[in-house]
């Protein structure tokens, strides 16, 4: 897929996850929108994987950390054939196996059921250490949130995996400047946050998330040559590609309503 | 007890190349054969459990079976959200050992104290809860913990616990071995009080009274069987562990008490009080501010016997 097509192609799945939250009434519809460009890179351009045997034990790993994102790692995984796109029509429905965070084995393609933070990254580095142990060359590749950056456990897995020279796994934060009730940055001293991995012993990167071919570039060189595990700072804006949406964190917890979701529709070019 | 956890730990890797080893920087010297022989397979987590939980998990996901050991009251309570999310949410084939239950690391003080986490982690879905009574046991229970296809967790004591079992007794998850017959009073122990529960059982037969002593290792799931026999059989049932009467082995059994009709038993309950201990002192010292001792429970036992009549209708 070329990068104008996957460009298409994310305007379509926040025009889905849009219809999502309208419908369901869900909220941690911002925090879907900044991380679009992140899982189209990882799951059309970037990981080995194969959506008819989604439990290859060789296939990458991705890890959706942040599980209050859970919508936009269904659609990706729908939209790139791991199950029927029928299914997100349930989502948050009683009953349905799409619960607003995901549970264990809901649905192919999930790797870690989520909704707390900071658990990605030490299963994540888990599972790298198996495949190291077992000769697989897979990838694992953690998508957090900059407010999970918050939780001990991430950063006592930013120790062990470096000290242990797990270079297969790569931790993506999607740096959109907030957090549940206010900025990333006021509320803990995140910055400077690249520097962090950085000084943790990881071989980090900034990029600006939503730059499809500048995420591809950095996560399709995991490991990168340096022994390191990867960090990959993704400067991103929450509710992206939205006008009314973007940078403003209500709509943290806040569901569109039918005249928002018409006019976020057009603003993407879906009407 | 840790140095036949690391024994069979040590034999087991070398049948199973899935086995790995996870530790919270303990163990110095421990496992030192274990990681000559397998310098691979073993991974120190550092001072971090949570991470550590986290990590056991992707392993066993990965296909692995994974061992993630460190200091009982911090492989339990420290990190009880990860074990509950990534480990018993997925129904992980992960077993935690931890060393140092109950009172065993008295002199330490009370962050050491680990009197709670039975309770804790029982009320986790999926969860397997063993405490071995006796070094030969723990070996039992680490190859039926391996072989287990979900979460257990194993809870040691530190070294040089007595041996009860002469021979190695059948051992199956969920079901208590008895240890020494007896009639009217069965004392059910579980854990590192299994020594204790037998001399007591010694101290009744003194005073002419026959105590049934079981070993009950598995907390969860309880031997519901074994239950149902020794509460209509016997006058008084006691349960004896070295953690708190609320919510460990004592509260499970009462539990299980109060949804049964008909039976005959008192039940009475053996074990730590609702307190912190604020003072110095070694386990055994820890022990007898509890009445975690022979005397104490055979004490008790015989109250519980005078009350019910059941003695009295022996003549003594």
């Amino acid at each position: 897929m070329t990068v104008p097509e996957m460009e298409v192609l994310g305007r379509r799945i926040r025009g889905r996850l849009i219809e999502m939250s309208h419908r369901a009434r869900t909220p941690h519809l911002a925090s879907t929108l900044s991380c679009v460009e992140i899982l189209v890179a990882a799951y059309w351009e970037v990981l080995a994987l194969d959506p008819r045997n989604a439990s290859a034990p060789e296939r990458d790993r991705f890890i959706l950390s942040k599980g209050h994102a859970a919508t936009a790692l269904y659609v990706a995984l729908a939209y790139r054939g791991f199950f029927p796109e029928a299914l997100l029509d349930t989502f948050a429905e009683p009953g349905s196996r799409l619960a607003e965070q995901p549970s264990p084995g809901c649905v192919p393609g999930l790797e870690l059921a989520t909704g707390s933070l900071g658990h990605g990254l030490p299963v994540g580095v888990g599972m790298a250490f198996a495949g190291r142990l077992q000769g697989l060359a897979h990838r694992v590749f953690v998508l957090m949130s900059d407010g999970e950056c918050n939780e001990g456990s991430a950063w006592e897995a930013a120790l062990l995996a470096p000290a242990q020279r797990l270079d297969r796994v790569a931790a993506i934060i999607d740096y959109n400047k907030w957090q549940a009730t206010g900025r990333s940055n006021e509320i803990m001293a995140l910055h400077p946050l690249r520097e962090k991995w950085e000084a943790f012993g990881w071989s980090s990167y900034e990029v600006d998330g939503h730059d499809l071919k500048a995420l591809i570039d950095v996560m399709a060189h995991v490991p990168d040559g340096s022994g390191k595990p990867v960090a990959i700072v993704a400067h991103t804006v929450k509710g992206k590609g939205v006008s009314f949406m973007e940078d403003d964190n209500n709509w943290h917890y806040r569901a569109p309503d039918a005249d928002q979701v018409r006019r976020a529709k057009a603003e993407l070019g879906l009407l | 007890m840790r140095n036949a956890f690391a024994d069979e730990l040590t034999a087991m890797a070398a049948e199973d190349p899935r086995i790995v080893l996870l530790s919270g920087d303990i163990g110095n010297r421990l496992f030192d054969t274990y990681k000559r022989r397998f310098p691979t397979r073993f991974v120190n987590c550092g001072v971090a459990e949570a991470n550590m939980i986290g990590v056991a998990a992707g392993t066993a996901m990965s296909g692995l079976r994974p061992i993630a050991y460190t200091i009982n009251a911090f492989i339990t309570a420290r990190c009880l959200e990860q074990i509950r999310v990534d480990v018993c949410y997925h129904k992980l084939a992960v077993v935690l050992v931890g060393v140092g239950g109950g009172l065993s690391y008295a002199s330490l003080g009370g962050t050491h104290h680990s009197c709670e986490d039975i309770a804790f982690l029982r009320m986790l879905p999926n969860m397997t809860v063993i405490c071995p009574g006796d070094p030969v046991e723990v070996r039992l229970a680490v190859r039926a913990a391996l072989r287990h296809a979900g979460p257990v967790f194993l809870r040691l004591g530190k070294k040089g616990e007595p041996v009860v079992h002469e021979a190695p007794p059948p051992f199956t998850i969920g079901r208590a071995i008895v240890v020494r017959p007896g009639r009217e009073v069965c004392l059910l122990s579980t854990g590192t009080m299994l020594p204790v529960a037998v001399a007591a059982a010694e101290a009744l037969e003194r005073e002419g009274v026959l105590a049934q002593v079981v070993s009950f290792h598995t907390v969860k799931p309880l031997d519901e069987a074994l239950l149902a026999e020794v509460f209509t059989r016997c006058s008084v049932v006691l349960t004896i562990e070295e953690h708190s009467v609320l919510g460990g082995f004592g509260g499970s059994v009462a539990e299980w008490v109060t949804e049964q009709p008909g039976l005959q038993a008192r039940l009475g309950r053996v074990g730590t009080t609702d307190t912190f201990l604020h003072e110095a002192g070694e386990q055994d010292h820890a022990r007898r501010r509890f009445g975690l001792t022979a005397d104490a429970i055979a004490h008790k036992a015989l109250g519980m016997l005078e009350a019910s009549g059941a003695r009295g209708e022996r003549g003594r």
